[in-house]
């Protein structure tokens, strides 16, 4: 979980290592450019697009209410009824694996979504101003990055009570945009003093066109690919942290607290299908967001070390 | 060299010193206080103001930052106020279990991927490469804790191979305490193999298309020489990085697992102590965790001088 994080940290730190800079060459790396994305990546977004659909309009869907509680039917498999089957209290478990992932999608989606707007302003302005702006947001960046995330998270998670989505969405947030705007800053650095931003400049275009017009368009599939790693692992972050009873309070149903129901009380052994069904929605949730980053860094031939 | 090294140190003690204020202000500025958990919560206002003044925390905050940094200067990191233990006591009890823990499962993680990632980056997109990549999106997709309950599961309570829980120091001998961190260390290790085996395909496939490498080739050197001796040094920097970040951050990072086998390690006294608002035990590992993180990373950075001297002179 914390490892995973690194993924995205370690990729940025390469880059982030200045003196490396200018190394790292690009070896002549035979890129397959397909014209497209591929398929993998539509099935991928197929499929996320598809939960979060049913996330969105879960109340809208003929299912059970997530928290109604049917004694006729508890710890029963797959039926017609119940086409995940029900839990030890006879709730359903379809239900309540989708009401859930409306925790898992607000808070990945939402929070990085947050993250990837201010890291993204500030890392074009902090790439293409460079100077004073550059080095006072660097050091902060750098500051926040230091200083270990969860460390944080759990704190004021422990403080901040009680636990509502909004605010683990703007903790989660908070913690992420350090690493977004390192991302989008080394990228934009990439593009700052190449010819068409050069040219613009000469043309007497103004910063914000520059900004947005010239670099923003270059910059976003760096961002986008990172991004969707960020949602993985704050959504696998938001997991843990409901599994050990720090996420959203209960009875809020969330993928990781189901998993914890699921594994507590010996029904591990009794019905194992609780802490199944959302161990396998995380696990293609998160594949099929890394499938994708995977895709568009390959696509747009954001390698790790340009970053 | 010198100058570099040197540079690298004062941006340490900047960084350093954030850290303390941020994990200072972080558990004071939020609300509530110790007093509710030595106390009780029906105590009388008196009783706890009373307290608060014992404790130093009804002072302004700025004294208070001074009058815990002049200490840990000392060496003195405090007493908690709920166990009465010293604070640099209860790390030193805590953090040979991180560092067990990480130096075991860094090392599965490094066995199993190197030589996985040499292999695999040996011929692209062949078979074993395509199964190697692939199963790395499926232990980047398994959380932590999903890996630790089957693992717990199947070899602790259906073959009774391994203790499920606890933790049990080296003081009982070799083979019972590497028995307590093994399962840990595997649920661990999972992830960190992924990133790894990653990192260091892409770069040695990067590098194994570069000119000296054909070079090496022409000479008629082996291939395992060439792996070993061309291509796997300047294809270890983002390795490295990766293991740096990854280590540093497995000092809270741990938590979930320590939570789940008992182990008390940082991660978990770190989270009793928050719950119970154990100021100074809180502050105390905070900054012993972050310096361990910083320390890491300067660490690796230092090594990437030695794996290419071109860094030195940057």
């Amino acid at each position: 979980m914390a490892e995973i994080g690194t993924v995205a940290g370690a990729v940025e730190h390469a880059r982030g290592f200045e003196s490396l800079q200018g190394l790292a060459e690009p070896a002549p790396v035979v890129v397959e450019h397909r014209s497209g994305l591929g398929a993998v990546f539509w099935i991928c977004f197929a499929w996320v697009a598809l939960m979060m659909l049913l996330a969105i309009f879960a109340s809208l869907l003929p299912l059970t209410n997530p928290d109604y509680q049917n004694y006729a039917v508890v710890n029963t498999g797959p039926s017609l009824h119940h086409l995940l089957g029900t839990d030890d209290l006879g709730r359903d478990l379809l239900s309540r694996i989708i009401f859930g992932s409306r925790v898992s999608f607000v808070i990945g989606f939402a929070s990085v979504g947050i993250a990837l707007l201010c890291g993204g302003a500030l890392g074009l302005l902090a790439g293409y101003r460079g100077g004073w702006t550059d080095n006072i947001l660097n050091a902060g960046s750098l500051v926040i990055l230091a200083f270990p995330a969860l460390l944080a998270i759990l704190v004021i998670e422990a403080f901040w009570l009680p636990r509502t989505l909004l605010k683990l969405t703007i903790i989660f947030a908070v913690a992420g945009t350090p690493s977004l705007f390192r991302v989008i800053r080394a990228t934009t650095l990439s593009f700052a003093n190449r010819e068409f931003v050069v040219a613009a400049r000469t043309m007497g275009a103004t910063t914000w066109r520059i900004l947005f017009r010239e670099l923003l368009p270059n910059v976003v599939p760096a961002a986008v690919s990172f991004a969707l790693i960020g949602v993985a692992v704050a959504i696998i972050l938001e997991g843990s942290l409901a599994f050990l009873g720090l996420s959203v309070s209960l009875p809020t149903a969330s993928l990781g607290n189901i998993i914890n129901e699921g594994v507590t009380n010996n029904l591990l052994q009794v019905n194992p299908i609780i802490a199944l069904w959302p161990s396998i929605y995380i696990f293609l949730l998160l594949v099929a967001l890394n499938l994708m980053a995977d895709r568009l860094r390959s696509r747009f031939d954001v390698r790790a070390g340009n970053l | 060299m010198t100058r570099y090294i040197g540079a690298r140190v004062v941006q340490l003690i900047v960084i350093i010193f954030f850290i303390s204020v941020v994990a200072f202000l972080l558990v004071h500025l939020l609300p509530g206080d110790p007093t509710v958990s030595i106390l009780g919560p029906n105590d009388t206002v008196q009783a706890r103001a009373e307290l608060l003044r014992q404790l130093g925390l009804n002072k302004p905050l700025p004294v208070q930052y001074w009058t815990w940094i002049s200490n840990v200067f000392h060496g003195n990191l405090g007493i908690s106020f709920l166990t009465h233990q010293t604070v640099s006591n209860a790390i030193g009890v805590a953090f040979p279990i991180d560092l067990e823990l990480i130096i075991v499962s860094q090392l599965m993680a490094f066995l199993v991927s190197v030589p996985l990632a040499l292999a695999a980056a040996l011929r692209p997109n062949a078979i074993l490469d395509r199964v190697a990549t692939t199963s790395t999106y499926g232990m980047l997709a398994i959380p932590t804790f999903v890996v630790a309950v089957v693992l717990v599961l199947v070899v602790a309570v259906k073959i009774h191979l391994f203790p499920a829980t606890g933790y049990n120091p080296i003081a009982q001998g070799i083979g019972p305490n590497l028995r307590s961190v093994l399962l840990p260390s595997i649920s661990l290790a999972l992830g960190s193999v992924a990133i790894y085996y990653r990192l260091l395909r892409a770069d040695l496939i990067a590098t194994l298309q570069e000119d000296f490498i054909t070079m090496a080739r022409a000479k008629g050197l082996s291939t395992r020489y060439i792996m070993l001796r061309h291509a796997l040094r300047p294809s270890s920097f983002a390795l490295l990085a990766g293991a740096g970040l990854s280590i540093g951050s497995l000092f809270t990072g741990a938590f979930v697992v320590e939570l789940l086998f008992q182990l008390p390690g940082i991660g978990f006294q770190l989270i009793a102590a928050i719950n119970s608002r154990d100021y100074l035990v809180v502050q105390g590992m905070a900054l012993v965790a972050a310096i361990a993180y910083v320390v890491i990373n300067f660490g690796v950075d230092v090594l990437f001088t030695f794996l290419d001297p071109r860094v030195r002179r940057g």
